[in-house]
């Protein structure tokens, strides 16, 4: 089974993080970017799946979008035991939105399939820094494939696949067949830290960089000015205010509770 | 804010893969070491057979060995494994070192095919645990006077005498036995279950309580003439297996020096002291600058150390330089570390005592400052003053 695993680079969520000035886009100048550590849950779906059906010659192509530190994100992916990397890099890409990533995705995703076919497009749940997870849906419907989201369970038999889905209510199993678009959630799996060997196979392996024009889309379409949304504004939060402190007079635990309380905490 | 290391562009001296292998290091240790860790101290426990077969499936086990399941990385991704693992705790670090870099390594340089064969394997993948016997009670920076003897006895050989201050012992699948022959001094492969080999867990330590130390005692070990190792003969040996565990060290007692730092200076950041914060006075702004630097320059003398190790041309007296300057300065920095956070720090709320107490073994285990003092002293004058 071949597998096409799409990743996004994000800022570290553990840094400094913010939009730029100019025009509202994320400021990636003095910040840490990684693999967003949801993708790391769809890597690891593709690698199990692939490993499980042994024998057979099965794939997986890590694809991102992104400007060059992007190309860290396919590192870690090839890492972590991934076959091959495709990088879309254009300059013409700054500032593009969800609708415009799914079409370089999805042409990306065409033309790795030319060269040889895939099954499955994985997606992890939503990317860490946008979070609006509708990049595997918009990509089903440029491929014209069928999607199943928010996966948390995953079993492939054959060439169907079978995904169990878990909602506030209830939790369904569904089944499609290949092709499909799928995307999965951190309840799908355990990464596997990159393992030395791994680290050090990484290096050898084929990463292809592929151009606006390599795929055929014109650069109109992509961008912050082809972007149907756009931030107009943004502002940082108001750093959070100070804690109630509360100092036990003999009566801290009912002050408590009475906090509590009051905030409809209980 | 700039984090310590990041003052010195450390990582810009380092490839890709050595990055990488320092990340994955970091993170196994955040995911699996930090938050057990001081519940390991506190209990003198470690799940040491659990954690072997997992550090062994991310490759640390024997990682700068060639063949065997071994990694096969360079030696500064090894150091740098070993500041990730030291970060987190000596005690951890230790069980890398002894596995790889003693055991293995003795295995890896001196062994046989078969020996190779046998063992490599499995104590790559961390499911055999090794452990190294040189040192004994009487006989420490002098290990030529050991007493361990081991005789012939028609093919095979009879092994007699105890070690101690044994890392792993107890837990140990497989132990490197150094003894007295009628040949000098000669390394032995010892099953851990052979009739006669009994080790004893050494209890009530106030440092590396997240290791298994031991003593081992062996009587009457009979072994097949296939138990020896072929190609170590005299101290060289074993000593060849210390200079590749201290080069480890060189770059761990840094890990521990860092994390101490980081610890502090988050502390001092948040902590209240007439109003304002610790971060804010002048004294704490003087001692964490000298502590930076002082880690800084020994990070600097471990990744110099590290491409003198992979060009081949690191010699013992300088890995000296390095365990003896980078150990002392990490626990001066522990030190200082604990006058910041002063009770809070001699809490397992925070690691910074726990390195210090750490520190104290590191200090003296696997050569001594003093010891390397004399092998500098020595390179510099001509003049062996051991004894």
């Amino acid at each position: 089974m071949n597998i096409v695993v799409c990743v996004k680079y994000v800022p570290d969520a553990t840094g400094d993080r913010r939009f730029n000035d100019a025009d509202h886009t994320v400021d990636r100048v003095g910040v840490d970017g990684l693999l967003s550590e949801l993708d790391e849950y769809a890597v690891e779906e593709a690698l199990k799946i692939v490993e499980a059906s042994d024998g057979s010659e099965g794939e997986v192509t890590v694809l991102t979008v992104g400007p060059e530190q992007a190309a860290d994100a396919i590192r870690k992916s090839l890492q972590m035991g991934a076959h091959k990397g495709v990088h879309v890099l254009d300059d013409a890409i700054h500032g593009s939105d969800a609708a415009a990533t799914s079409l370089l995705l999805a042409e990306a995703i065409k033309k790795v399939g030319a060269e040889s076919a895939w099954d499955l497009v994985i997606c992890g749940m939503a990317s860490t820094d946008g979070s609006m997870s509708v990049v595997p849906a918009m990509l089903a419907e440029r491929l014209g494939v069928a999607q199943v989201t928010f996966g948390s369970e995953i079993s492939v038999t054959g060439d169907m696949v079978s995904i169990r889905r878990d909602g506030d209510t209830a939790t369904e199993t569904v089944e499609a067949s290949t092709p499909l678009v799928l995307s999965v959630t951190d309840q799908s799996n355990e990464p596997r830290y990159p393992s030395f060997k791994g680290i050090m196979a990484a290096k050898k392996k084929p990463v292809e960089t592929w151009s606006l024009a390599d795929l055929g889309v014109p650069a109109e379409q992509v961008g912050l000015a082809a972007a149907w949304t756009k931030v107009d504004a943004s502002a940082a939060r108001p750093p959070r205010e100070a804690g109630t402190i509360v100092t036990d007079e003999g009566d801290g635990a009912a002050r408590l509770v009475e906090f509590l309380a009051g905030q409809k905490f209980i | 804010m700039t984090a310590p290391l990041d003052l010195f562009a450390i990582d810009g001296l380092l490839d890709d893969e050595e990055r990488g292998i320092r990340d994955t290091v970091r993170r196994f240790c955040d995911d699996r070491i930090r938050p057990e860790i001081a519940g390991w101290f506190e209990d003198a426990s470690v799940p040491a057979r659990e954690l072997s077969v997992e550090l062994g499936r991310v490759g640390l086990l024997g990682m700068h060995l060639h063949g065997y399941g071994c990694a096969g990385t360079n030696a500064v991704s090894y150091g740098l494994a070993c500041v990730e693992l030291e970060a987190a705790d000596s005690g951890i670090r230790s069980l890398v070192s002894v596995q790889g870099s003693l055991a293995m390594f003795a295995i890896w340089r001196y062994g046989s095919d078969e020996q190779k064969e046998e063992w490599l394997p499995q104590m790559a993948r961390g499911e055999a645990i090794g452990c190294f016997g040189l040192t004994e009670a009487d006989y420490g920076s002098d290990p030529g006077g050991m007493r361990t003897r081991a005789k012939r006895d028609g093919d095979d050989w009879v092994l007699s005498g105890s070690k101690m201050w044994i890392t792993n012992g107890s837990v140990a699948d497989v132990a490197v036995v150094w003894a007295r022959t009628d040949d000098g001094i000669r390394g032995f492969v010892v099953p851990t279950d052979s009739a006669g080999f009994s080790a004893t867990e050494i209890d009530h330590k106030m440092s590396l309580r997240a290791s298994v130390t031991s003593g081992l005692s062996f009587e009457d070990l009979r072994l097949p003439a296939s138990a020896l190792l072929p190609e170590a003969r005299g101290l060289s040996g074993p000593l060849g297996c210390l200079s590749e565990a201290r080069f480890g060290i060189v770059f761990g007692a840094l890990g521990a020096a860092r994390d101490c730092l980081e610890t502090t200076i988050a502390y001092a950041g948040e902590r209240q002291v007439f109003g304002k914060p610790l971060t804010a006075y002048q004294l704490t702004q003087a001692k964490l600058a000298d502590m930076t630097l002082e880690l800084g320059k020994g990070m600097l003398l471990a990744l110099h150390l590290g491409r003198l190790k992979d060009a081949g041309t690191l010699r013992p007296e300088q890995v000296s330089l390095g365990k003896l300057n980078n150990v002392r300065e990490a626990i001066a920095i522990a030190r200082e570390c604990r006058t910041i956070l002063a009770a809070s720090g001699i809490t397992l709320d925070y690691p910074v005592m726990r390195h210090a107490n750490n520190l104290e073994s590191v200090l003296t285990y696997e050569g001594t400052s003093e010891v390397h003092q004399l092998v500098i002293g020595q390179a510099l004058t001509g003049e062996s003053a051991f004894r």
